[in-house]
């Protein structure tokens, strides 16, 4: 039957420090993946930072930021193929940019407008997910789903510490093991759900511990090491395509940022801790990485920040230039063949509202 | 056609389901190797093979959660509940998901998915497996709710909910799988939901069921041949309701009297009684009364009859809106 699986207990690093610590390399990365994968981190950090301000400004509603986790984003969808599925969560909102879903839809997202709703079988990207864990069965089950068909398709999910409390992850991560599914679970451990720190949330020594219970391999990354996590999600996807089934990944960071907009976490972290993993942030650590290789320029590092702070311009232009939305559309794709009430209540509806 | 027992239409509708559309696969607790705790899937996996007629571990949210995925990959999957309590843990996808998920991608997805379990009591069975749960599912937007109270009925509706776009959750009254035979058509047969059926016609008093609650309310009608004539309406569905159908009935009888076996509070008796007080108020000759389960843990089974809704509840709540 299933053999025990240690779980690896150092945090898997790439990126060194510039210093003592010596930087490596992954090997069948080129120079223009290196800046392909700068440039994502580059798009979902302004994403994240202009938000804020869209957020204060009153454009967008309450908004789940992800500072300093776009490594752990960026670095587990660049080992996907196209063809490969990813499940958000909340804090994963705008990780469909890395698949071409346009800034203007997730802003809307963010704005209550039904423009922010995609359809995920056009990007691959499913819909993103707000209760906590329940994503995990889906994307086992499409990856389960998809060997079944005969399909080379491979799911991600991400989910944070929090969820591995959930039944959800619990029975999600059974039903992979079991079914062998290609799947690849993504556990960013920032340490923090909402104001609960994870010593509040397990026992267990590592959360990589857990996969141990359900015959899943697993591995530990430092989450702010895009080279890491991207290795380590490359190792999982080779297992997945080839029948291997399921790896847990646990990518270990630090929440540098508050929870989202509406919430005070100088109630509850370690200052200290904020400042350190401030310091050490994802983006400016690759970014450092790539100038002492040599394969980024000041320049180049600007002129991305600039196409990326232009697209999120165009993005709210967009979104804030999408025409009020129908209240017809309330009713509307709650069902394949509606129950004949629906067209009553509409009809109602339209009445009241002096448009029928 | 063939007489078959209510258990052994479900089983022939998923014979004829799976044949017809490859993406229909079955899941569940017991449901392949063994055929299901009451065999309603018999047969399935030695004639389609394990990988679609699927043992799944003990699990209902991961069963229900995985099914989604299971859409999203291409598949049409039926979801077995092994009993009406057990789905409880499931309710957590169904809430959250199952029912809001084509919404979520502005109908771009379907979710052609079904759930069906055995519900109701009677059986002299354990706590937690008698339930009627019927109003969660009903409750939950983007969600159908199909009950059949006969053989026939359990494998069109069936079939009907396994080719529906949408989730639809069926429950089957396990009092009545095995009580007694009836003619069900062979091959593929269908019964859309929303369409309720006339199973006596009457011109007093409307006695409207669905489920194991037609057969009680069929003796009712019986025992009260010589004082009232009684309709019986059997809604078979419950979302789609046929309103039409229902509003038909009343009109013609003037008096209604509506059965169920769940609790009393908020249960779909409540839904019928509300529906008529909107919609039929000046056709009515009298109250509309419920006669359901009580508002408390469903009982102890030596005592489990004094809580379900029996032929002399229905025949006194009859009774009293014939005297108003």
């Amino acid at each position: 039957m299933s053999r025990v699986l240690p779980a690896e207990g150092d945090l898997r690093r790439v990126i060194g420090d510039g210093a003592g610590v010596l930087d490596g390399e992954v090997p069948g990365l080129t120079p223009d993946d290196l800046i392909a994968l700068y440039r994502d981190l580059v798009l979902l950090r302004t994403y994240d930072e202009r938000s804020v301000v869209y957020h204060r400004q009153g454009r967008i509603g309450t908004y789940a930021i992800f500072w300093n986790h776009e490594a752990m984003q960026a670095g587990s969808v660049f080992a996907l193929e196209d063809r490969d599925w990813i499940f958000p969560a909340y804090r994963e909102s705008a990780i469909g940019l890395l698949r071409g879903i346009p800034v203007s839809t997730v802003l809307s997202w963010w704005r209550g407008h039904p423009a922010g709703w995609w359809n995920p079988a056009e990007f691959n990207v499913a819909s993103i997910c707000v209760p906590i864990a329940t994503q995990i069965p889906h994307a086992v089950g499409f990856a389960w789903g998809s060997a079944l068909k005969g399909e080379d398709r491979v799911a991600l999910v991400l989910f944070g510490d929090g969820a591995t409390s959930e039944g959800a992850f619990h029975e999600g991560l059974t039903f992979a093991g079991v079914m062998k599914a290609p799947v690849v679970l993504f556990c960013n451990n920032n340490q923090w759900a909402i104001s609960t720190p994870l010593s509040q949330q397990t026992a267990a020594p590592t959360l990589a511990d857990k996969a141990i219970g359900y015959g899943i391999p697993s591995v530990r990354v430092d989450g702010a090491d895009v080279l890491a996590v991207y290795e380590a999600t490359r190792d999982a996807v080779l297992r997945a395509r080839a029948g291997d089934g399921p790896t847990f990944v646990e990518a270990v960071t630090y929440r540098a940022a508050p929870h989202a907009t509406a919430d005070d976490p100088s109630i509850y972290v370690d200052p200290e801790r904020v400042e350190e993993a401030r310091e050490n942030e994802c983006v400016g650590r690759y970014e450092r990485y790539l100038l002492r290789t040599g394969v980024l320029t000041q320049e180049l590092a600007e002129e991305i920040r600039q196409e990326t702070l232009e697209l999120m311009r165009a993005g709210i232009a967009a979104a804030e230039a999408e025409p009020p939305a129908d209240p017809s559309l309330v009713f509307e794709h709650a069902y394949g063949n509606p129950p004949p009430s629906q067209a009553g209540d509409l009809a109602e509806l339209r009445r009241i509202l002096g448009d029928g | 056609m063939a007489e078959l027992l209510l258990v052994e239409a479900v089983n022939d509708a998923l014979h004829v389901e799976m044949q017809r559309d490859e993406s229909v696969l079955v899941m569940g607790e017991d449901v392949g190797r063994l055929g299901g705790v009451f065999r309603a899937t018999a047969g399935l996996q030695e004639r389609f093979g394990a990988e679609r007629c699927i043992d799944t571990p003990l699990a209902e949210a991961g069963i229900l959660g995985t099914a989604v995925g299971l859409c999203m990959a291409g598949w049409r999957p039926v979801v077995e509940m092994q009993y009406d309590a057990f789905s409880y843990p499931s309710l957590d996808q169904l809430i959250n998901h199952v029912g809001r998920y084509r919404w979520r991608t502005r109908g771009k997805m379907s979710f052609p998915l079904t759930i069906r379990m055995p519900y109701g009591g009677g059986v002299r069975a354990p706590e937690l497996h008698d339930d009627s749960p019927e109003t969660y599912y009903v409750h939950t937007p983007g969600v159908k709710v199909a009950i059949p109270a006969t053989p026939a009925d359990a494998k069109g509706l069936l079939a009907a909910a396994i080719r529906d776009p949408d989730p639809v959750v069926v429950l089957e009254p396990k009092l009545h799988y095995r009580t007694a035979k009836a003619e069900v058509p062979d091959g593929e047969h269908v019964v859309r939901l929303g369409e309720s059926r006339v199973v006596r016609e009457g011109s007093d008093l409307t006695l409207v069921a669905y489920g194991a609650m037609v057969h009680v309310a069929l003796r009712a009608a019986d025992a009260l041949a010589e004082e009232a004539s009684c309709e019986v309406l059997d809604l078979r569905s419950l979302k789609p309701l046929d309103e039409d159908g229902l509003l038909a009935s009343v009109a013609k009888t003037g008096r209604a009297v509506v059965v169920q076996e769940a609790p009393r509070v908020c249960g779909f008796a409540a839904e019928v009684s509300a529906v008529l007080a909107e919609k039929a108020i000046f056709d009515l000759r009298g109250p509309v009364i419920r006669v359901t389960g009580y508002d408390v843990p469903y009982p102890y089974w030596q005592i489990e009859d004094a809580y379900m809704p029996s032929v002399e509840r229905v025949v006194d709540a009859a009774r009293r809106v014939l005297a108003a």
